[in-house]
């Protein structure tokens, strides 16, 4: 165990913590945030996805040494309280069914619209591909990373 | 002035302000409110009294409502509908309304959810039970305005007298914070009424809009608080350790391979089950994965591989069969036949695979044990804990909570089983995880089918006779929280005398065939018990199977026939004039109509003539039942010769399942439900060789992603057929019925773009390259 300073959502953390933990624990366990889930533990589903330095991050895989930078969450991406608007697309859109997965649907979506504020078709599917959801509500969910696009414009 | 809800369902007649604790006034709490903060603490949880409206329905002095519901939802937004029902039958505003759902202390046991039955099943009591809330306070403000009831109108919860609409009262001021007091009556919960009528169909106002889900904003927000996340203090880690192949035995466990490690606190074991519990959960995590355990494999093979499996089960000798269904003469029409086809399908296990794996929190504070869980049978593994643990049912409780679907997974909720073992084994709350490759590996499985069909046409291609046999490896079928089927329990040699043998479906169809054989047998697999493959209900449990079938061979004889597909099941099914009383032939026909209409179907045959270039196109209709529910799907494919990958490119379903509460989310269901058809008709298969399951990942049990999503989806809701004879019909359920026909629809498709018919799921890239090869194409 060994001090690690941790910045989340503007706030700074300093933990008594194995470096080693990956990240998605220490998220979940010690700063009691809900956003990021455990799907997989080996990056292949995306459902603990969280913005490290702009990239869509799997914190599932991600050592927590290993953070350099501020970690933003699904509950830091809104601005003021409020919603992001990529948020609000998912309400207006309907898009959830369990909404297990959307936690990595939405950060993912974030990073890629950061980047690239008008993606084609094509882009969204492959921006999005590696981000699995077991109820198969990706036809909404590309609808909504296209209405949130239009928002962001 | 503060009670819990297990409070005010044990007081009688006392006045009370606020109903849960932690919750005030205000709809925005009220919204926000759960059973894991409206459920008391210490115990004893006796069963709320279906017979009593307060266990239904409160209303609150700010003039809301919240409504009791034993069932869960799986992410098709019931209680959202369960509200619009309600409300509307209270004539109260949708917004003023909450719903609690699942949690078996504070609801009444509806049973879950499972058979999409929700609405089916459960709507129309709850109607009964708002409609007779409403008439006890038409009756109350009877009584305080010395008028009779019919001389009162009621509009979002405010009552007032028609002829002085200055005498008006809230439903809030009449029993705000105060039990109704009025007891029910029916032989069973399903049955339950009071003496109000709910109100006809035209009359609903909410009940037919798309209000917005409201469990979806703490859903993309971060605010819900879901079963994973449930904490409560002292509350430890546990993982499992499973045996490395199946029907493997426990030999020994060396402690000290993990006795020095950071926050180790025990391990436990009993018979072959095993477990690891440490103060983290990462700590857990690493001390199951360094244990060493001592196994010895089982001394014959539990089971074929994967790809001897088809083999086998047409080989095997059933465990059981039921008698064929024979209607005419079949023998004696394929005899006089001028065609005879025949074909054989085979389908693959399917891991249920929920995108986060098996959970559970269970805390035996107060000598109770209270399990939080997104276990959809709640009531049943409330139950099944009590009796597996040896405790008073009293004593034990189920939270139930959101949690990640797998569509039938949680029907057996191993997790919530080896959290309450682990827990009164330890004497702290134990929060129980599986990891990915234990999920995929061991999670129940939807069974593999073998099934080999004949069909008799005479020389202007009617079909005169239809013989179907289906073998189902579907054994050792789980799916009611038994303690004595849990996996759990199977480790630790708790297992009943004969296996909960699963069934073996014929397909639902309104055909009109005058000579049929249809026949169904169950076969098992060497190992029986303790196997990872289990099988479980997955999505409908048998129907994407048989109906894969069935209307693929249906496909392959409209081709002998030299039939259009559309036309030759229009007149299988118009071959007939009798109906059944849900009208279930007349809206047959209407669906199918419906979907080719929608989709622009251009009547000719199958396959269509085969053209250049790298992409050929396709488009196959497939149409089938569930219960009432009828769905008629077409798909529209492309298919690359070069790599063998299936596009499927765009789906019509055109869906009738009576009265829909919610368009908006019936059509959201469907959209998941046929994507989920369409992940198992191209990618899924649960992979074993003869000693384990290798499907264990991601990787290895592949599913839909972003990339292989159609373009376009579009659904037709063929509800209201005009048949002005007809009356309204009921909500029939809608969570399933699109996950039959959807595959068929595939291959029909495929077969239409490239003259090769598959006859085996999944169509992976590599297995349906190697059938264009082998035809040439």
């Amino acid at each position: 165990m060994s001090n690690v300073t941790l910045k989340v959502n503007g706030k700074t953390h300093t933990l008594d913590i194995d470096p080693a933990t990956p990240l998605l624990y220490i998220l979940r366990n010690d700063l009691d945030l809900r956003g990021p889930r455990f799907g997989c533990g080996l990056g292949q589903c995306g459902a603990c996805t969280v913005i490290i330095n702009g990239t869509a991050t799997r914190s599932c895989i991600t050592p927590v040494s290993s953070v350099r930078t501020e970690v933003t969450t699904l509950e830091g991406i809104g601005k003021d309280g409020g919603l992001h608007p990529i948020q609000q697309a998912w309400i207006d859109e309907q898009v959830p069914q369990c909404g297990f997965c959307q936690n990595g649907q939405i950060m993912t979506a974030k990073a890629l619209l950061d980047k690239n504020k008008n993606p084609s078709d094509t882009e969204i599917r492959d921006g999005m591909a590696r981000t699995l959801c077991r109820c198969m509500t990706y036809y909404r969910v590309q609808a909504a990373i296209k209405r949130a696009a239009k928002v962001l414009a | 002035m503060s009670t819990t809800r297990r409070d005010f369902l044990k007081t009688s007649g006392m006045l009370v302000v606020g109903i849960s604790s932690g919750i005030s006034s205000g709809i925005g709490s009220l919204a926000a409110q759960t059973p894991a903060r409206a459920a008391s603490t210490g115990g004893p949880y006796p069963d709320p009294d279906f017979h009593q409206l307060d266990s239904w329905i409160v209303i609150r002095e700010d003039n809301t409502a919240t409504f009791y519901v034993g069932k869960t939802d799986c992410g098709q937004g019931t209680g959202t509908a369960f509200r619009q029902m309600m409300a509307d039958e209270l004539d109260m505003a949708y917004n003023k309304t909450a719903c609690v759902m699942g949690s078996t202390d504070i609801t009444v046991d509806q049973g879950g959810s499972g058979g999409s039955d929700a609405i089916q099943t459960d709507g129309i009591p709850m109607r009964r039970v708002a409609a007779e809330a409403r008439r006890v306070l038409l009756d109350l403000a009877s009584k305080q305005f010395g008028v009779p009831a019919d001389q009162l109108t009621v509009s979002e919860g405010v009552i007032t007298v028609k002829s002085d609409a200055s005498k008006r009262v809230t439903y809030g001021q009449l029993v705000g914070g105060k039990r109704f007091n009025v007891t029910l009556t029916g032989n069973n919960v399903d049955a339950t009424t009071g003496v109000a009528k709910v109100k006809a169909v035209q009359d609903l106002k909410i009940v037919g809009t798309s209000p917005q889900r409201y469990d979806i904003p703490g859903k993309v927000d971060g605010s819900m608080k879901w079963a994973v996340d449930m904490k409560v203090p002292g509350m430890v880690h546990a993982r499992n350790v499973r045996p490395p192949t199946a029907g493997a035995k426990l030999l020994s466990i060396d402690e000290s391979s993990v006795k020095g490690m950071p926050g180790f606190i025990k391990v436990v074991s009993k018979g072959n089950y095993v477990a690891v519990v440490c103060e983290r959960e990462e700590q857990a995590i690493n001390a199951s994965r360094q244990l060493k355990v001592n196994w010895e494999k089982a001394a014959t093979a539990p089971f074929p591989s994967s790809e001897d499996l088809f083999k086998y089960m047409r080989n095997a000798m059933p465990a059981s069969a039921g008698r064929p269904a024979v209607t005419g003469n079949p023998d004696a029409a394929f005899a006089g036949a001028a065609q005879v086809v025949e074909a054989e399908y085979d389908f693959p296990y399917q891991g249920h695979t929920a995108i986060g794996p098996a959970h559970a929190l269970a805390d035996p504070s107060n000598g109770q044990m209270t399990i939080y869980s997104n276990d959809m049978k709640s009531y049943g593994m409330r139950t099944g804990v009590a009796d597996f643990l040896g405790m008073p049912r009293d004593q034990v409780r189920v939270v139930w909570m959101e949690g990640p679907q797998g569509y039938g997974r949680t029907a057996a909720d191993d997790a919530g089983f080896e959290a309450a073992y682990l827990a009164k084994e330890i004497g702290r709350p134990v929060r129980v995880q599986w990891m990915r490759q234990e999920e995929t590996a061991w999670d129940t499985k939807g069974p593999a089918f073998a099934f080999k069909l004949r069909g008799a046409l005479d020389a202007q291609g009617n079909l005169l006779a239809f013989d179907y046999d289906a073998r189902a490896a579907d054994y050792n079928h789980l799916g009611y929280n038994e303690p004595d089927t849990v996996l759990i329990a199977q480790l630790m040699g708790k297992r009943r005398a004969n296996p909960a043998g699963g069934s073996s479906a014929t397909p639902n169809e309104m055909y009109a065939i005058a000579n049929r054989r249809m026949s169904s047998s169950v076969v098992g697999l060497p190992l029986v018990w303790e196997t990872p493959l289990r099988t479980g209900n997955l999505r409908d449990p048998n129907g994407p199977q048989s109906t894969f079938a069935s209307e693929s061979f249906i496909d392959e004889l409209a081709a002998a026939a030299k039939a259009d597909p559309v036309d030759f099941r229009l007149k299988l099914l118009m071959a007939s004039t009798t109906d059944d009383t849900g009208f279930k032939r007349a809206r047959s026909i209407a669906a199918v109509k419906a979907a080719a209409e929608a989709f622009g179907w251009d009547k000719r045959l199958s396959p269509k003539p085969r053209a250049t270039g790298n992409i050929l196109t396709g488009r196959g209709i497939a149409y089938t039942f569930r219960s009432q529910t009828v769905v008629a799907t077409i798909a529209e494919v492309e298919v690359n010769r070069r790599t063998g990958h299936v596009w499927v490119k765009r789906m019509v379903i055109a869906h009738d399942c009576g009265l829909v509460i919610n368009p908006e989310g019936v059509k959201r269901t469907i959209e998941g439900g046929t994507l989920h058809s369409v992940s198992r008709a191209l990618h899924e298969e649960v992979k074993f060789d003869t000693e384990k399951v290798t499907s264990v990942d991601w990787l290895t049990h592949p599913s839909l992603t972003h990339t292989d999503t159609p373009a376009k989806i579009d659904i037709v809701l063929v509800n209201g057929d005009p048949n002005p004879n007809r009356p309204d019909l009921p909500a029939y359920g809608a969570g399933e019925t699109v996950c039959k026909p959807t595959i068929a629809a595939v291959a029909n498709a495929i077969f239409d773009a490239t003259g090769v018919r598959l006859r085996r799921v999944p169509f992976r890239d590599e297995r349906v390259l190697a059938a264009l090869k082998a035809a040439g194409v």
